[in-house]
């Protein structure tokens, strides 16, 4: 685990991020960063008895209490990489905006949403270009769905080893309450030529994000989203607009959206040909692998968490699927032999993560916990094994097989990947 | 839902089913019945970008290549590009510094079955895994040198594609490449990508 930055740290790297960028805006109110960082700092005091004394004033921005300490990791400190979500420290499908993980192949820009602009053009009868306020003239839906990094799962899937934790194993998946304009909805404004079949979407980051979507996946459920968990987007999430793909990998999902070019044909570009295909047995690789196919993995417990005593524990966990709802989990506390049904801490919507709760009664033995979900396509999650004999050990994106956890006799966790 | 799936399956195989955007429309309608009648008409939102907009924007470049610029580089200028612009971080012979810098140039025996499902360690490059190569000039020119994209002249640009070719044994040590010669480049891996073809009993 890498060490918490302090306040102090983090206002002095925005300063230096604002000032390299030489943006020309306003610094955040700072008396507004001092208040918060005062709050937090005065909570670290704990009374002994807190009926006993005035607690907090109100404050312009919540904190975390200082018991409660996510982190997103690893902190390489580079502007190309991934950074996952502590998927063990958080409950319910959302994951709070500061905790999605971030993958960017550019670092995050940073840009004036009074100068941003989304271009659609090509084969359509009208060519459009709007602004941000423009956009949010459109009608409006909100959704739920997750992102998920196609490589989310390569190191457990690779060389899985015991002290991976839930966050190592699969933190490059994060659900979210989007908010924006269906792509159906903007592409009737333009009027869409016969001839379309593809366009073409591109991100306003340093490397130009790009990549190709079939056309039906604007009439589907694409959006052009704006906000995030009742919010706008966090600049990590594509501030001030990303394309959202539901249960569709990752990075075809383009934030910091700027153009959509429609063509007859995809343009494959770098991050559909060098990137983002998978090898296949026989000297062939998968070209457009869109769906992230259904996942589940066990957060609670796992490493290096542990259970507390001999009694009854839930053992709890995630599922999703890029091709609908997921319909079933299954929970099994002895490495396969048998398996439970889960039931759903919540309801479970398509293309969004759902959790999942079975309740085990340890008894002091040796388990081997794992999950197994399936999806309402008809598909269930399979062993390491069976990816490896359709795919090869080469096989680079989307990563399903099924993991879990081995609980040792002193209740220590540690992680199985070998299934 | 399954309309619109079976339409991303033609559209993938470039089926040659006519007017497919209109059904799309239509499937689309029918499978969401609460399609509102302002979504059968027009907003009327946004201007027209003007034409030196979209010059400025549209920059992409297709596999066929037909919007490559004017200009030209010979794998020999292209030496000299890569060793100044691109080699401090993907290595003075573009061995790369996985996985943050890619390696670029291999033509590692091992990889020339494309037998890259069988171990991951076997070196993806430009010469046994890109099967285009106009993609090294549209990624180069929008996200190429990674400090400075975007800073490389057509000329700059078509001589680091020509060394990053010749270097892969793709064309000689001695071509020289314009729009016209990178169009007719056949890379060795341009036949190996297939469909996606999952399905509930092959992951």
């Amino acid at each position: 685990m890498t060490r918490k930055l302090s306040r102090r740290d983090m206002l002095a790297g925005t300063a230096v991020a604002l000032g390299a960028t030489a943006l020309g805006a306003k610094v955040a109110d700072a008396d507004a960063a001092d208040a918060v960082a005062a709050a937090q700092d005065a909570a670290v005091t704990v009374p002994a008895d807190p009926t006993k004394l005035q607690g907090l004033p109100t404050s312009p921005l919540g904190a975390r209490s200082p018991f409660v300490k996510p982190v997103r990791g690893p902190q390489t400190g580079l502007t190309v990489g991934s950074s996952l979500t502590p998927l063990q420290d958080l409950t319910g499908p959302i994951t709070p905006a500061d905790l999605h993980f971030e993958r960017h192949h550019a670092g995050i820009p940073v840009i004036d949403p009074a100068k941003h602009r989304l271009m659609i053009h090509g084969l359509v009868d009208r060519d459009v270009i709007l602004t941000l306020d423009e956009l949010k003239r459109f009608p409006q839906v909100t959704r739920t769905y997750f992102i998920e990094c196609s490589g989310n799962g390569r190191n457990a899937f690779r060389d899985p080893k015991p002290d991976m934790t839930a966050q190592k194993v699969a933190g490059m998946v994060s659900t979210s309450e989007w908010t924006g304009v269906p792509l159906s909805t903007l592409f009737r404004e333009v009027g869409v030529k016969p001839e379309a079949t593809w366009f073409l979407a591109e991100g306003g980051d340093a490397c130009m994000m790009t990549r190709s979507v079939p056309i039906a996946k604007a009439w589907d459920d694409a959006l052009i989203a704006w906000a995030q968990n009742g919010e706008p987007l966090r600049p990590a999430q594509g501030y001030p607009l990303r394309l959202v793909l539901p249960g569709w990998e990752g990075n075809i999902n383009v934030k910091w959206l700027r153009r959509l070019e429609l063509g007859t044909r995809p343009w494959r570009t770098r991050w559909e040909t060098s990137k983002y295909t998978d090898p296949l047995p026989g000297g062939k690789a998968r070209e457009f692998t869109f769906e992230n196919d259904v996942k589940s993995v066990i957060t609670t417990p796992s490493h290096p968490g542990r259970l507390s005593g001999r009694g009854w524990h839930p053992v709890q966990g995630l599922a999703w699927s890029g091709r609908g709802r997921v319909t079933r989990v299954e929970v099994s506390a002895d490495g396969g032999k048998s398996w439970q049904d889960a039931e759903f801490m919540g309801i479970a919507l398509p293309k969004a993560a759902v959790r999942f709760q079975w309740m085990f009664e340890w008894k002091g033995g040796e388990h081997l916990l794992l999950s197994r979900a399936t999806d309402e396509a008809g598909y269930v999650q399979p062993t390491r094994a069976a990816l490896l004999e359709a795919r090869g050990a080469g096989t680079d994106y989307h990563f399903n097989q099924i993991v879990g956890w081995n609980v040792a006799r002193d209740g220590g966790v540690t992680f199985h990947g070998a299934t | 839902m399954k309309r619109a799936l079976f339409l991303v399956a033609l559209a993938a195989c470039g089926g040659e089913a006519a007017d497919r955007s209109t059904a799309a429309v239509a499937a689309a309608d029918a499978s969401y019945p609460a399609v509102r009648e302002y979504d059968r008409g027009h907003f009327r939102i946004g201007a027209t970008p003007t034409k030196a907009q979209l010059v400025a924007w549209n920059t992409d470049i297709g596999p066929e290549g037909a919007e490559l610029p004017e200009g030209r580089g010979s794998a020999r200028e292209g030496a000299q590009v890569f060793a100044q612009q691109c080699a401090a971080c993907h290595g003075a012979e573009g061995q790369g510094l996985e996985p943050l810098y890619p390696l670029l140039i291999s033509r590692d025996p091992r990889g020339e079955g494309f037998d890259f499902a069988s171990d991951p360690k076997i070196p993806r490059s430009i010469g046994n895994y890109w099967p285009h190569a106009t993609t090294l000039y549209d990624y180069i020119r929008r996200a190429m040198p990674l400090y400075t994209p975007g800073s490389l002249s057509a000329d700059e640009t078509y001589a680091v594609v020509a060394y990053l070719l010749a270097a892969n044994k793709v064309i000689p040590d001695t071509a020289t490449l314009d729009a016209t010669a990178l169009r007719a480049v056949q890379m060795p891996a341009r036949d190996k990508f297939v469909p996606d073809d999952r399905s509930p009993t092959r992951p």
